[in-house]
């Protein structure tokens, strides 16, 4: 009830802010355009971009998240929420729902783009494509709701951004396969959650075949996601010094 | 007469209260009572520790020692939750959503009717401002509609964080008014502010300085106690008393 009060509210804001709401939309869908003409080959653009497809949306939702959730930290508006009878579970989970139903809207835009305009083809199902991106998004916006908890300023929320993002997006497989990474960089790999979603993004764009592997992937990646929301709702105190 | 019969039952009891901030002890051993009833002002300068002793009422502040029963039950526990109406210091609502949706979203996790949002943008007298977005609204009108906020749900405590900052005379005169109707309702009012003269417009008066409490009266007793008629004067008196 009050976590969806929460995704009301959030949605609300997000539509009195309509550039915000554009660059959310829009902007994985143009970088992809913007690919596409680097590489200036279908082929080479259908290699690369399923993985980006799931890699853009997790990145501006890490972002989007982790500001506007330090924002309510330092407005005293949390403050006043800890004063009320709302649990953080329902505070964070009224921000995913809110984050992940905009997340369907990016992924879909973005993955209609793609598979139409850019001449992407996948072997398997996009719906299942789609679904992997989404919950990509929902990953970054979780780590972001964590992530916001060890920011005390914006400043160092932005800079959260490289720091949690792209060592995850270098190490993800996107750049070289992770099975050819030193024996070490290939664990690191392992424990990174991108990595699996990656993996997962390829396998469909590969094959239609549903298997074990992909499975476990998708349980990797939503488990991954669950952890930080929980991680998430145990930074939240409702004394603080 | 009224004021006399709501003040038997006792809203905030606070004993021995310590609070510990970055290393500085910054309440030191407060105990006081707010009846039901009746406004009580938390008076004193900027910095001597108003802002932490309200955040501990409404049971926000980590505290190193001492009790604070709000209510009946310690301060922060969950049954308190929708009997407190608490107003921070900066505005604590969302400057990206216009007054009504932020009152529609508190009441709603308030669990108050959706009529009580029409009732308070009344009582604060933001009814031609009420469809504006809040970045958009004066400073004045900003602290307004947070104090809006803490009337949803008819409260039985309210706690206010210097709620007349930046209002121009008429205003901060209607304020004081509504907040001695509500009291006249029974609500217990505890409401700080560093300017003196507003001391006067309450029922009982908290003098604070240094993270503990010089004085705990009423309005008239100070004076009577201190021989100055004027409440600035008094505060001085009992300073200078206790230096």
């Amino acid at each position: 009830m009050n976590t969806l009060a929460t995704t009301r509210r959030i949605l609300t804001q997000l539509r009195h802010d309509h550039r915000t709401v554009a660059l959310m939309v829009l902007l994985p869908s143009v970088l992809l355009v913007l690919l596409r003409y680097v590489f200036d080959s279908e082929q080479a653009f259908s290699r690369a971009a399923p993985a980006l497809l799931g890699v853009f949306p997790f990145a501006i939702m890490f972002i989007v998240t982790s500001i506007t959730t330090l924002r309510e930290r330092l407005t005293a508006t949390l403050e006043r929420l800890m004063t009320m009878p709302i649990g953080k579970l329902d505070l964070l989970l009224g921000y995913a729902l809110a984050f992940g139903l905009v997340a369907v809207v990016q992924v879909a835009v973005a993955a209609t783009v793609a598979l139409t305009w850019l001449g992407l083809e996948i072997e398997g199902s996009v719906a299942l494509l789609v679904l992997i991106a989404v919950l990509d998004a929902l990953l970054g916006m979780a780590l972001g709701l964590f992530a916001s908890a060890f920011a005390r300023t914006e400043f160092q929320a932005v800079q959260f951004m490289p720091a949690i993002v792209m060592p995850q997006v270098l190490l993800c497989g996107l750049f070289v396969p992770r099975d050819e990474m030193a024996t070490a960089l290939n664990w690191i790999s392992d424990a990174l959650p991108l990595s699996y979603a990656v993996d997962a993004l390829t396998q469909v764009t590969r094959s239609s075949e549903v298997d074990g592997t992909l499975v476990r992937n998708l349980l990797v990646i939503a488990g991954c996601a669950l952890a930080a929301l929980l991680l998430g709702a145990a930074t939240l105190r409702r004394r603080t010094p | 007469m009224t004021i006399q019969r709501m003040a038997n039952s006792v809203a905030v009891s606070v004993d021995g209260l310590r609070v510990v901030r970055g290393g500085r002890e910054v309440v030191r051993g407060v105990a006081f009572e707010v009846p039901s009833g009746t406004v009580t002002g938390l008076l004193g300068p900027s910095g001597c520790g108003k802002t932490t002793l309200l955040r501990a009422v409404v049971g926000v502040q980590v505290v190193a020692g001492g009790t604070v029963t709000v209510l009946g039950h310690p301060a922060g526990s969950a049954v308190l939750r929708d009997r407190i109406g608490y107003s921070t210091q900066s505005p604590s609502v969302y400057a990206d959503l216009t007054v009504r949706e932020n009152l529609r979203y508190f009441a709603s996790v308030l669990k108050a009717p959706a009529s009580d949002v029409d009732r308070v943008v009344d009582e604060v007298g933001l009814k031609g401002q009420a469809d504006q977005l809040v970045n958009t609204l004066s400073g004045g009108e900003r602290g307004r509609a947070s104090l809006a906020v803490a009337l949803l749900g008819r409260p039985e405590l309210i706690v206010l964080d210097e709620p007349t900052v930046g209002l121009d005379p008429v205003l901060r005169e209607e304020l004081w008014n509504l907040f001695h109707d509500l009291a006249d309702r029974g609500a217990a009012l505890l409401v700080s502010s560093h300017v003196m003269d507003e001391a006067a417009r309450c029922d009982r008066l908290l003098l604070m300085r240094d993270g503990e409490l010089l004085a705990d009266d009423t309005p008239q007793a100070l004076r009577e106690r201190t021989g100055s008629p004027d409440l600035e004067q008094a505060f001085l008196a009992l300073v200078r008393g206790t230096a």
